[in-house]
């Protein structure tokens, strides 16, 4: 028992859990990634907000905790204490299986995410391919919702994003293509579809395929980056949830809990796409400027990068805990956000050592590069308005698909000329 | 080396490549297929029919993979799922659900249903019995990890010719589908 769970921290053991056929370490990173999203999807609705708000010059919540700190976790009370309303006329089972599969499909999909050349819970031999199907089962849990409420909104809404779902997924497809199409140009002409090969490849060529054949990889990029804005269903594409004009929509007759299912699926969702379009263009768990800054004294450098993070961190924390108001009332928030700044600065301490620095540097870099994009979710919907649907599907059809298509043959023509 | 129970019952040895194709699983798929084949010829709702297609799908997705085709598998979990998007949303704007709920979901074509399964039995029969002549080779054991890549070259080599009248006819159908639908083009 214990020599079959040791075996797989051997140092010849170079693969993911899945790979070496672990059971024990798949177990343990499934939890870990579980785990890992859930909180993610926790702190993204409080950074949402706050975020949100300071764009528009509020202070957002600020009641629940220091500076709304505990905020998701009141919501989540709510969200679970609220009465559950299932509509009179409603198919029970269909309405209570919809946002299970949407959920299923989206954490399905964090089985071949590589945080690391060895961290991810397996590699498949057609992972890009395997996200793609998996991620498009969500359609069928909006379908799904929308047709077992038994309501004319919630049915038309779900119409309305199964087309937009449907109609994005083409032009994402194409830009996913000619990615991939960046990584059979090697010596032996074969490309790859797994997740792990695909940074490899960029690691090979030593170029993040962004920058590929510039500006084919960029533009690449750029329709991935649209479509996948779109797929998840956010601003400026977020028709599923615009109350003030189209009633929501799949989701209208959902309340409590099972409401939050679809917004927990949403936001996981959120992270899988990014965690997609950081593997294929932005050279996935490696680091920036591996070729104009190499060398022992950059490694060293770069590798330092964790621990800084996390003391600016609580460097920040630390600040607003000295700027909080002097009076009693806030003196058991003051000693809670001092105590939060100073967990930060202790896994800022952490992450100073050796052994433990070298070893999350990959992941600690994929989840940077994640980062970037949710704040650029965040920040997207502060900025543009929403989309008009016959807009939508003209973007969708008319611009990205002609784009997508277009990169993907000059992609094709260079790379022969290569 | 001492190995975890559980390992032990999916025929799963530690730290090398192992094949996935363990009874357990394939009778676990074929079940669930079986189950789902039945729910679909079962329910009066259609919407119910289409999702319990889903998840015979699925399993045969699941077959494929033990087959050491995964290629196959994603591409089949693409598609029919796709398909069974497209074939859920006739259900519900074209078939009137209130009147299928109230017919009889089966046909009273005893003759054709005792012919056809009679045949399909007799089938059955004879590859049990006859098996090891019709199929000599038990497995074909292709690597996993280069299932894409051969599918890959066989089907824009050797099959190049077959794979573009295919999509020519895909083409076909697309252009067929908007002269229909559009009045003025």
């Amino acid at each position: 028992m214990l020599s079959y769970i040791t075996s797989y921290l051997d140092k010849n053991v170079q693969m993911t859990p899945g790979q070496a056929g672990n059971l024990f370490w798949a177990l343990v990173y499934i939890l870990l990634v579980f785990g890992g999203v859930s909180l993610v999807v926790v702190c993204m609705n409080w950074l949402e907000r706050k975020i949100l708000a300071h764009m528009q010059i509020r202070l957002g919540p600020m009641r629940v905790g220091p500076h709304g700190l505990l905020q998701p976790i009141a919501d989540a009370l709510k969200l679970i204490l609220k009465e559950d309303i299932i509509p009179a006329g409603a198919d029970k089972v269909v309405f209570w299986i919809a946002p299970l599969i949407i959920l299923l499909a989206v954490f399905s999909v964090y089985c071949v995410v590589p945080f690391g050349p060895t961290h991810a819970i397996t590699d498949m031999n057609i992972g890009i391919l395997f996200m793609l199907g998996v991620s498009s089962l969500g359609v069928l849990g909006i379908v799904m919702a929308g047709w077992a409420s038994n309501s004319h909104y919630p049915l038309i809404g779900a119409l309305r994003s199964s087309a937009q779902m449907v109609s994005y997924e083409v032009a994402m497809g194409l830009a996913v293509v000619s990615a991939v199409l960046m990584t059979s140009l090697n010596s032996t002409g074969t490309g790859t579809l797994s997740m792990i090969g695909i940074v490899q490849a960029q690691n090979a060529q030593r170029v993040w395929f962004i920058f590929k054949f510039f500006p084919l990889g960029l533009i690449a990029f750029v329709v991935f980056a649209i479509a996948m804005i779109a797929e998840t269903n956010r601003a400026p594409f977020d028709l599923p949830e615009a109350e003030s004009e189209l009633t929501a929509g799949f989701h209208t007759e959902y309340s409590g809990l099972r409401w939050s299912l679809f917004m927990l699926g949403e936001y996981a969702a959120m992270v899988a796409v990014s965690s997609i379009a950081v593997a294929l263009w932005l050279g996935g768990w490696m680091r920036p400027f591996p070729n104009f800054l190499h060398g022992a004294a950059w490694d060293l450098a770069f590798s330092l990068f964790p621990a800084l993070t996390f003391f600016g961190i609580a460097g920040l924390t630390f600040y607003s805990t000295a700027r909080m108001p002097k009076h009693a009332y806030f003196r058991l928030q003051t000693l809670g956000l001092g105590v939060f700044g100073a967990a930060f600065a202790l896994i800022g301490l952490l992450l100073l050592l050796p052994p433990v620095f070298t070893r999350v540097q990959d992941i600690y870099w994929f989840v940077a590069k994640i980062a970037v994009f949710m704040y650029l979710f965040i920040w997207y919907r502060a900025t543009f308005p929403r989309y008009r649907f016959d807009q939508l599907m003209k973007v969708g059809w008319k611009v990205l698909l002609p784009i997508g298509l277009g990169v993907l043959i000059l992609t094709a023509i260079v790379g022969v000329r290569v | 080396m001492t190995v975890l129970p559980l390992a032990l019952l999916l025929n799963i040895a530690p730290s090398e490549m192992q094949p996935v194709a363990t009874p357990f699983f394939f009778y676990m798929l074929s079940g669930l297929m079986i189950l789902g084949g039945i729910v679909v010829i079962t329910r009066k709702n259609p919407v119910h029919s289409a999702l319990a297609l889903i998840v015979t799908l699925l399993g045969q997705a699941g077959l494929y993979l033990m087959l050491y085709a995964p290629f196959v598998a994603g591409v089949q979990i693409i598609l029919y799922v796709g398909g069974i998007m497209v074939l859920f949303l006739f259900v519900i704007m074209l078939v009137n659900l209130e009147r299928t709920a109230q017919e009889r979901p089966f046909n009273k074509q005893w003759v054709v249903g005792i012919t056809a399964a009679a045949a399909l039995g007799v089938m059955f029969v004879v590859i049990y019995a006859k098996g090891r002549a019709l199929f000599p080779e038990p497995v074909i054991s292709l690597p996993e990890v280069e299932n894409t890549q051969r599918i890959g070259t066989m089907l824009y080599g050797n099959y190049m010719f077959a794979f573009e009248i295919a999509s020519l006819l895909l083409l076909v159908a697309i252009i067929g589908a908007v002269v229909m639908a559009k009045k003025r083009i």
